[in-house]
């Protein structure tokens, strides 16, 4: 490479480097990343509702396919969200650290000298009597800045409004540090537990599960929780939830001793880092089903997944050890009510009077084919419907090749598991952001100049206030009235 | 009394401040109206004529306040709880703040010249509430039970209704500039204060309440890091309320670094606004995500 076409390099790098760190790239960064941002609130995205994002893909295949190259369904992970985010925080660091070591050294430092033409000041006044003595007295007494030279004072004040400013930048860049740390260091899950059941935080309890990048699932932290007790509480005339409150035993470590907790919505577990939060519950139907000798091939409890609030909640139930295989698809109603229109649904979130509906399909469950499965729905493409059945509570019914007997219910509910190490920084970050941003908006920033004439008759007085923030004319005249006398 | 009483009186008191809110509105709209006098062939305003109606005007305005606030705090007795729980009690609620922050301004910096304007938007806002958004007072869901419902919602409602008087003042120093840069100054504006501070006015307004409304983005985040499990999920709401950040942070350092005055701050002052509105309005009743709740 010759010497020309590197200093060329080296000089267009500087250049971008210029560019990148200037206040309105800072500025431009930021209206695009809010800008970038609007395409999340139109489109639905995976992140938040998946289940949107594939009805989306049916009701328009053509557009979901062309939206998704540019990742509209992933807008926050996206490359090019992604590109903003980081330019932006380079282009903060670029322009803040420079401006913040210019005013570490500042601190300290003397007001500079003062100008020559003081007339050419926004606020210029003289006055035929008083001294530089009573300028600097005044001025102290305000907690001005002095610098003092033969003939003439620089005063400043308003140091802590750049302070200010400085540190709301740099809280801005804590908080993306936080922010970035979590999504690398973080771990995010779900388990549907039944009431009763223990829950041990291994992954193979999770129903669901993501993990930061830098995350493995060997350090989640080894605790259990024991779903003791679940009351849910309802509004009587509209059937609104009004409280959800579940009682659990936690071990931390699993197999110590338990100690007994209490879980809200808005107030989770916490374990170190980590937080477990009551995010959703329904039912789950406890059934035994028996083949024709009268042997019980399966007895438990089945999560079914409510359908609406008053928790009409539908499930599947598999039993792929009898001959034919044997599957249920059924309908949990907690209140029950029957009309012509809806078919049977729930009036009522609790179980008041329950009912199981079920259709019974014999076949080839699917289970050995590879192909996962989902436990809450059953794949009756090699089965064939027997007959359709409404349970009472403990009432049994026989169809033919074994019996089903409905025999209780039992809550359960879903445990989100989140480990969000970085989010202390962000809290760290907004606070500090704040308190800037107040040190910076209410500080006003201004300075003062005492001149004496040349015959030393009296003073001229100037002043300069940055952002032309009001205030300092009143100052101004009442420095002057004090060297009146 | 029991809670349906206080839910009544509540009812009540929303008409009643409606009713203060119209005197208010005809006393602004009456104190223009007859100030208009023919000198020489040329409409002139003559304010000094109609002073009893302004200050009738206020008087109502102040009245209105008053019904308002007992309303909206009957409004919370009958559920026992902040009446910050759906879209009708933070209409009212807002209503409240906007009103309250141009009594502040009434007081702080002689803004009567926005009576008629703020009447308006108080009587439109309180009227739609009360016709579409209005729900059955009832307790919370669980998810909002929480000491951060009362500082997030206040910290939002009172940002809101200082952003709403700022894009009044921003609306009015707009409309001004057109004029003052074509016909000049109509006889009607004669009495409103000069662009200059018109400008430094919305200026201060935004810099009072940017630090509020960043405070109340916060407290949202550590709210839902408390109920939803994180602190920031990008949910529609949230979405807009960065960009109404983003919008006001861009105004301040539009203002403070790069310079802008006037005509440019004001239209991007009245941009950061929409954004708020947007995300009040669109996304409360159209928009999907956690902050919608049952009904509205």
């Amino acid at each position: 490479m010759s010497i020309s076409t590197e200093l060329d390099t080296r000089s267009s790098l500087r250049w971008l480097w210029r560019q990148l760190t200037s206040m309105r790239t800072a500025l431009i960064l930021l209206l695009l990343l809010g800008i970038a941002s609007i395409p999340g609130s139109i489109f639905p995205q995976r992140s938040q509702n998946p289940l949107k994002v594939n009805d989306y893909f049916k009701s328009y295949p053509g557009t979901a396919k062309f939206l998704d190259q540019l990742y509209m369904f992933d807008v926050y992970s996206s490359p090019w969200f992604s590109a903003i985010y980081i330019l932006l925080f380079i282009s903060l660091i670029g322009c803040v650290l420079p401006r913040t070591f210019e005013h570490l050294k500042g601190i300290g430092a003397k007001p500079p000298l003062t100008p020559k033409n003081l007339n050419r000041m926004e606020f210029h006044t003289e006055t035929n009597s008083g001294t530089l003595d009573q300028a600097e007295t005044w001025l102290k007494k305000h907690r001005f800045r002095i610098r003092r030279d033969d003939n003439s004072i620089s005063a400043e004040k308003g140091f802590m409004r750049e302070t200010g400013n400085l540190l709301f930048h740099l809280s801005l860049v804590l908080i993306l540090v936080g922010v970035g740390f979590g999504s690398l260091f973080g771990m995010k899950g779900d388990a549907i537990i039944n009431v009763g059941e223990r829950f041990i935080n291994i992954p193979t309890s999770y129903d669901v599960m993501s993990f930061g990048k830098l995350q493995t699932e060997k350090t989640l932290s080894p605790f259990s929780i024991t779903a003791t007790d679940f009351k849910a509480t309802y509004e009587l005339t509209t059937g609104a939830p009004s409280d959800y409150k579940l009682t659990v035993n936690i071990a931390d470590p699993v197999g110590s001793k338990e100690v007994s907790k209490i879980v809200r919505v808005n107030s989770p577990l916490t374990f170190g880092s980590t937080k477990v939060y009551l995010q959703a519950n329904g039912y789950s139907p406890l059934v035994t089903v028996r083949d024709k000798s009268g042997e019980v091939k399966y007895q438990g409890a089945v999560i079914f997944l409510p359908q609406d609030g008053n928790l009409t909640s539908i499930g599947a139930i598999k039993v792929p050890d009898m001959e034919p295989q044997v599957g249920l698809i059924g309908s949990f109603v907690p209140t029950f009510a029957r009309n012509s229109e809806r078919g049977a649904f729930s009036t009522y979130p609790e179980v008041l009077d329950p009912r199981l509906l079920v259709s019974i399909w014999v076949g080839d469950l699917g289970l050995d084919s590879g192909i996962p499965q989902s436990v809450y729905r059953l794949d009756t493409s090699d089965m064939k419907r027997i007959g359709l059945k409404t349970l009472k509570l403990n009432e049994t019914h026989n169809f033919g090749e074994g019996s089903i007997t409905f025999e209780g219910w039992t809550p359960w509910v879903n445990l989100q598991i989140v480990k969000d190490p970085g989010k202390i920084y962000a809290l760290l970050g907004a606070i500090f952001a704040i308190l800037g941003l107040l040190m910076s908006l209410f500080t006003r920033s201004r300075r003062i100049w005492v001149k004496e004439n040349f015959d030393k008759s009296g003073v001229e007085v100037a002043g300069l206030a940055k952002n032309s923030t009001p205030g300092l004319e009143s100052e101004i005249v009442s420095l002057v009235k004090e060297m009146r006398g | 009394m029991s809670s349906t009483d206080y839910a009544y009186l509540s009812n009540y008191g929303i008409y009643s401040a409606m009713v203060l809110f119209t005197i208010a509105f005809l006393a602004h709209a009456a104190e223009v109206a007859f100030s208009v006098r023919n000198v020489e062939e040329k409409t002139k305003f003559d304010f000094a004529r109609t002073k009893r109606s302004g200050d009738i005007g206020t008087v109502m305005m102040v009245l209105g306040f008053v019904f308002l606030f007992a309303a909206v705090i009957l409004r919370g007795a009958s559920a026992n709880r902040v009446p910050w729980g759906n879209m009708y009690e933070f209409s009212i609620t807002g209503a409240l703040a906007f009103t309250g922050a141009y009594i502040f301004g009434l007081w702080k910096y002689k803004i009567r010249w926005l009576g008629l304007p703020v009447a308006i938007s108080v009587l439109l806002t309180l009227g739609t509430a009360i016709t579409i958004f209005y729900v059955p007072s009832a307790p919370l869901v669980p998810a909002l039970k929480s000491t951060w419902l009362v500082i997030h919602v206040a910290a939002a409602i009172i940002s809101g209704g200082v952003f709403l008087l700022a894009n009044c003042i921003a609306a009015t120093y707009l409309i001004l500039d057109r004029y003052e840069s074509t016909s000049g100054r109509p006889a009607w504006a004669q009495k409103l204060p000069s662009l200059d501070v018109l400008d430094q006015l919305t200026y201060r307004l935004v810099a009072f309440v940017f630090p509020l409304w960043t405070f109340a983005v916060i407290a949202g985040a550590i709210w839902a890091e408390a109920a939803w499990g994180r602190y920031w999920g990008w949910d529609p709401k949230e979405v807009w309320a960065f960009i109404t950040w983003v919008a006001y942070a861009a105004y301040l350092h539009a203002r403070v670094t790069v310079g802008w005055r006037g005509r440019k701050a004001a239209w991007l002052c009245l941009f950061a606004g929409s954004t708020f509105l947007f995300n009040y309005v669109y996304i409360n009743i159209w928009g999907s995500g956690k902050h919608t709740y049952s009904g509205l």
